[in-house]
């Protein structure tokens, strides 16, 4: 039997006996509102139910006594002892049928219109004895009682019939089936010849001919205890004894909660005892322990158990949610659920079933368009919202996505503005992924009209704050157009939770696992290092920008030493008033993104840590905006349980709680949202704030390099790209060792050839030099300067040329004449062993790269400034490119001209004469031989418009200036591809 | 506090833990008293109060450890010097009281009872609810709840 009709069957028979408790009471007292209100629920719950389980005639019944009890309840209706007993009638014939599906799975055969007709009868207030010929129940009960042999006979006899029918309308057959079950239980089926027919026949003719004594029969059949007798209902189940209840016992949850406390309280003790034989080594108590801590384990994951349902449990009511809305709004909605079987900590499933609903009805409502608007957008006419649940490391996720619309941006924003919450400026700095953040807000729907299921604004806040009420987050991510993915991370259970334990300042703390998505070490020599911008710590990951919280900082422990920033002073006046005006100097160093062009100069970068401690980045992860907060050690992970902390200490929002762990010792659970908010990182109108950061720097960088300012020999400033550089190194004279007349500095167990930048600098004993560390994925390699300045950004206008090796010229920085250094002269000339030694495993993908020394593949480098294509130049001969380089697009179409062919165009987008897009245009116009010629954009301006631009005149692919690694691995894959 | 008092009649009497802090003489009242602990170890809490020196582990309940001298405005203990601590109930949780010894439990007969006087540090008014003479000393009362409720009121 279905899983739904059993718990249906259980709750009915439930309030059934309660019913039984009370229903004297009625007897005494036949206007008591409160017990008819209880009946009124009982019968509305079992219509509405059964509606919903495919139980036609239960329905049937409950839905017209929930007609007269609604009366009653109303006080529309006089209570009449009549009545009272036509009440238990109903009940009495509910108990009946629901007995009956218990037993056989399924309604049994039979008709109540006559308990229906007396009904809808009392319903209109007539008096029953009119409509029916029933007058006297109260005799005929009486009779009933004293002859329930024969009773019990005539309902077997009944049953047998029942039986028979039974295999036509099994539940679950095509619905042909139960067509067929239908029409053979309508009256008046003569025609149609089949024993069961026949027997059903003979009923039926019975009951037109002596329709007082069917009635009766019938009755008694149905009703086998009277009514009127309510005492009467306690001997039945001795009589007819129930068949057992299904395999199942009630408990209260209460039961469980005590019992799952106390159980994480053992697994803590375990957790003790384990640790200290760890220590002690072998000692008598091992073996016992052992066993323990097995049995322990198996406790704790059965009494988990008994905690468990499906997430099925909460969906069970969604399809027809989804069906009744497709009716409601005429639209065509499929509703696909995959890993209903995911079993999740009861408790969670409670708090998670409301803001299940209310979301899946929210796609339904809003996500979905309507048929005619799905066509037209080329989308199938049914939209489909699928429902995904799966565990993911000690989690569960929960998927809700629909190809519907997607969340339109402009109706977003207009609420915003609308309601208040930002200004249309502030709305122009967003991302759309922080504009769609804004539906979480309080109030905020952005449905045109309120229908009946959705729309009042009152929906995702309270999703939200139910969900990271349990430790879970949602995400969400919507393209308009094509749809919204809402993914909810819940923890399995509330209980028991995983937990890092981290150390700041010689301090233990408990970060729950949910919130970490992964750990990053920062060594005092590795490539990744922490920097600073104004003083806020960030850190590139993987090419994006991770706001750094200090743990010790923001819990006010001891300052990390280790971690203090060299700085340097620079109060020139701002780039603004400089008037250069090349376009190709333009970088893309997100991390010397400041916030106000005013403070550009106080962005520094440090060359991470002067000791050799390392420092852990724990990469934590609320509701879609990641941060990393730094601390000293980082330990295993340990099963905790959550204790509140102590009432003093409740306005500490950096913890969430605090628990013992196995060593005994009392460690406080950081909360990861805490932390956010404490820091002031997250505003709410700030999520996402990464790509906030990237966009608003992508504007005021525009045209500008960030510049490392550093003396090397003489007093002229140098500057150097800074997105070249490393890191900066500081490095003592003693530590400097010569070897075959190279100076070396023994650097993260390698050897570090080490160059001066000139050779005025003459290197002392017992003095710091400051080192430029240039380095790819194999080597690095140092170039000694006297003092570093500054770092600015910049713009590059080359106003001099140089004829001195290693200098490309000379510009207007910070407001005085300084020379630009070209790099790749030095790393290519001055070091050349360096070079030769990895000319077959060069930067990046080595592999590629040994391939292509085979047959060199050849790059076309198009760019007007000198500076680049000095900078790129060696890069990509280095990487076993063959590379010909020319300064603007007209001579590479006169390379064309003369037959020259290359596997790859490198080209610049701003340029003097005839810009990239133009040069794009003319290359891959037709009949050119250059058409099959894969072209990659090289610019500053990568902002989606351009790239879009870039890719409807024929580039390739788009990098941006500077990221050297990027273009390598663009251009390999392009190459690959081709 | 001090209008709480305990009423003194003639022949009455309580029992009092006698605690030291900065060689003077405290008492608490002995049904209060939990546990007496010697120095634990205890787990410094960021940001919490001054007061609140951090959190121990009491045969697996989370004790909240009070320093009292701290809470009185005396100055800090020598940290050679031992510390004891006194762990009382409060609003259904645990509190350690961190002082410097521990003595005896003292039977006090309340004619000996008298408020605070007037000119005793407020700070110590509003945690003591009066004092006892004794022949060689005078006992200051504490009284639990408001030295551990000011603690709350003043985060």
């Amino acid at each position: 039997m279905d899983d739904l009709i059993i718990e249906f069957i259980t709750e009915t028979n439930e309030s059934l006996d309660e019913l039984d408790m009370d229903i004297v009471n009625l007897e005494k007292n036949p206007n008591d509102k409160d017990l008819l209100g209880k009946i009124f629920r009982l019968m509305h719950t079992i219509k509405g139910t059964c509606g919903f389980l495919s139980l036609p005639r239960l329905e049937k019944v409950a839905h017209h006594a929930e007609n007269v009890l609604g009366r009653f309840r109303d006080g529309d209706l006089e209570v009449t002892a009549e009545y009272v007993t036509l009440i238990f009638e109903s009940i009495d014939q509910i108990k009946f049928i629901v007995s009956e599906i218990e037993e056989k799975g399924s309604e049994p055969e039979g008709d109540d219109s006559d308990l229906i007709a007396k009904l809808d009868a009392a319903y209109e207030g007539k008096s029953l004895s009119d409509t029916t010929s029933c007058t006297d129940s109260e005799e005929e009960k009486e009779e009933k009682s004293s002859d329930d042999q024969s009773l019990e006979s005539e309902a077997s006899e009944k049953e047998i019939v029942v039986d028979v029918k039974e295999k036509d309308i099994a539940p679950g057959d095509a619905t042909l089936d139960e067509l067929e079950a239908a029409f053979a239980a309508a009256p008046g089926m003569e025609g149609i010849v089949n024993p069961a027919d026949l027997e059903k026949e003979k009923k039926e003719k019975e009951k037109e001919k002596e329709k007082e004594k069917e009635k009766k029969e019938e009755a008694k059949a149905k009703a086998p205890a009277p009514p009127p007798l309510p005492k009467k209902e306690a001997e039945k189940p001795t009589k007819k004894p129930k068949t057992p209840p299904s395999q199942t016992l009630r408990v209260n949850v209460d039961v469980l909660e005590d019992l799952m406390t106390m159980v994480s309280e053992l697994v803590l003790t375990r957790n003790q005892l384990l640790q200290i034989t760890r220590a002690e080594g072998d000692t008598p108590f091992s073996a016992p322990l052992q066993r323990l801590n097995y049995v322990v384990s198996e406790l704790q994951e059965g009494v988990m158990k008994t905690r468990m349902q499906p997430i099925g449990n909460a969906w069970s009511k969604l399809p027809r949610i989804i069906r009744d809305l497709s009716i409601e709004l005429n639209k065509k909605i499929n509703l696909e659920m995959r890993g209903q079987d995911t079993e999740l900590d009861r408790q969670v499933l409670e708090m998670i079933k409301d803001p299940l609903t209310h979301m899946v009805r929210n796609s339904g409502d809003h996500g979905i368009e309507m048929p005619a608007e799905r066509l037209a957008a080329g989308k199938p006419e049914t939209g489909t919202i699928l429902l995904e649940a799966y565990h993911e490391g000690g989690h569960i996720v929960i998927k809700i996505s629909d190809d519907g619309k997607g969340l339109a941006e402009d109706k977003i924003k207009e609420k915003i503005i609308a309601n208040g919450l930002a200004t249309p400026e502030e709305l122009e700095d967003m991302s759309s992924q922080q504009i769609q953040q804004f539906i979480f807000k309080a109030g905020f729907s952005t449905a045109e009209k309120v229908t009946s299921v959705s729309g009042r604004g009152v929906g995702m806040d309270v999703v939200r704050t139910n969900i990271e009420k349990i430790g879970g987050a949602i995400e969400l991510k919507s393209v308009e157009g094509q749809g919204s993915v809402f993914t909810i991370k819940i923890p399995l259970t509330l209980a028991i939770v995983h937990a890092l334990i981290v150390e700041s300042s010689g301090e233990k703390f408990a970060i729950p696992q949910l919130a970490v998505k992964e750990l990053v070490m920062v060594s005092a020599h590795g490539d990744n290092s922490i920097e600073y911008i104004k003083g806020s710590p960030v850190f590139r990951l993987r090419d994006r920008l991770l706001p750094l919280i200090l743990l010790n900082e923001v819990l006010g422990l001891e300052k990390n030493v280790s971690l203090i920033c060299e700085k340097d002073g620079n109060d020139d006046e701002d780039s603004k008033d400089s008037n250069f005006d090349e376009q190709n100097n333009v970088s893309k160093d997100d991390y010397i993104y400041d916030e106000s062009k005013d403070h550009g100069k106080d962005a520094k970068k440090c060359n991470g840590n002067n000791d050799n401690k390392n420092h852990y980045i724990v990469v934590a992860d609320v509701g879609g905006y990641e941060f990393g907060i730094i601390v000293d050690k980082v330990f295993d992970t340990e099963e905790i349980v959550v204790k509140p902390v102590a009432g003093i200490l409740k306005n500490l929002e950096l913890f969430s709680g605090n628990t013992i762990l196995g060593d005994g010792s009392v460690i406080m659970i950081l909360d990861p949202n805490g932390i956010a908010n404490t820091s002031g990182s997250i505003d709410n109108n700030d999520l996402a704030n990464n790509e906030h950061i990237e966009k608003q720097h992508e504007a005021d960088s525009d045209k500008k390099t960030s510049l490392l300012l550093f003396t090397a020999g003489d007093s002229t400033p140098k500057a150097v790209p800074l997105s070249l550089i490393s890191r900066l190194e500081n490095v003592k004279s003693d530590d400097i060792e010569y070897s075959s007349g190279q100076m070396l500095v023994q650097y993260r167990e390698t050897l570090m050839p080490l160059v001066p930048f000139s050779s005025n600098i003459k290197i002392d004993n017992d003095k710091d030099y400051p080192v430029l560390v240039f380095a790819d994925k194999v080597q690095s390699m140092g170039i000694i300067v006297d003092e570093i300045i500054d770092i600015i950004e910049e713009k590059i206008d080359i106003q001099l040329g140089s004829s001195k090796c290693g200098l490309l010229g000379s510009a207007i920085i910070n407001g005085q004449a300084t020379d630009v250094v070209d790099i790749a002269h030095f790393l290519n000339n001055i070091n050349n062993d360096w070079f030769k030694d990895h000319d077959d495993t060069p930067f990046g993908e080595g592999e590629n790269a040994a391939k292509a020394g085979k047959t060199k593949k050849k790059i076309l480098l198009v760019d007007d400034s000198p500076f680049f294509r000095n900078m790129l130049t060696p890069l990509l001969s280095v990487a076993g490119y063959e590379v010909t380089t020319l300064e603007g697009p007209t001579s590479a179409l006169k390379l064309r001209e003369e037959g020259v062919n290359f596997d790859i165009i490198i080209s610049d987008i701003e340029m003097p004469d005839m810009n990239g897009f133009e040069f794009a245009q003319h290359v891959n116009s037709e009949g050119s031989q250059w058409i099959d010629t894969p072209m990659v954009a090289l610019s500053s301006h990568a902002t989606p418009k351009d790239i879009e631009r870039g890719m409807s005149v024929g580039f390739t692919n788009y990098v941006a200036k500077f990221d050297k690694d990027t273009l390598l691995n663009t251009i390999s894959q392009t190459l690959m591809d081709e | 506090m001090s209008e709480e008092t305990q009423t003194h009649t003639t022949d009455q009497s309580k029992d009092f833990l006698i605690i030291e802090i900065d060689n003077q003489k405290f008492g608490i009242p002995v049904l209060q008293v939990q546990d007496v602990l010697r120095e634990q170890e205890v787990t410094h809490v960021p940001l919490a109060p001054p007061e609140v020196l951090g959190s121990l582990n009491l045969r697996g309940r989370i004790v909240t450890a009070i320093d009292v001298r701290k809470r009185l405005g005396l100055p800090d203990r020598n940290p050679d010097m031992p510390s004891m601590s006194v762990v009382v109930e409060h609003k259904e949780e645990l509190f350690s009281l961190i002082i410097d010894k521990v003595g005896d439990v003292l039977n006090f007969k309340d004619k000996y009872f008298e408020k605070n006087p007037g000119t005793l540090d407020p700070l110590w008014k509003e945690i003591s609810t009066g004092i006892y003479q004794q022949d060689d000393t005078l006992v200051v009362i504490i009284d639990v709840s408001s030295l551990l409720e000011n603690v709350e009121r003043k985060k």
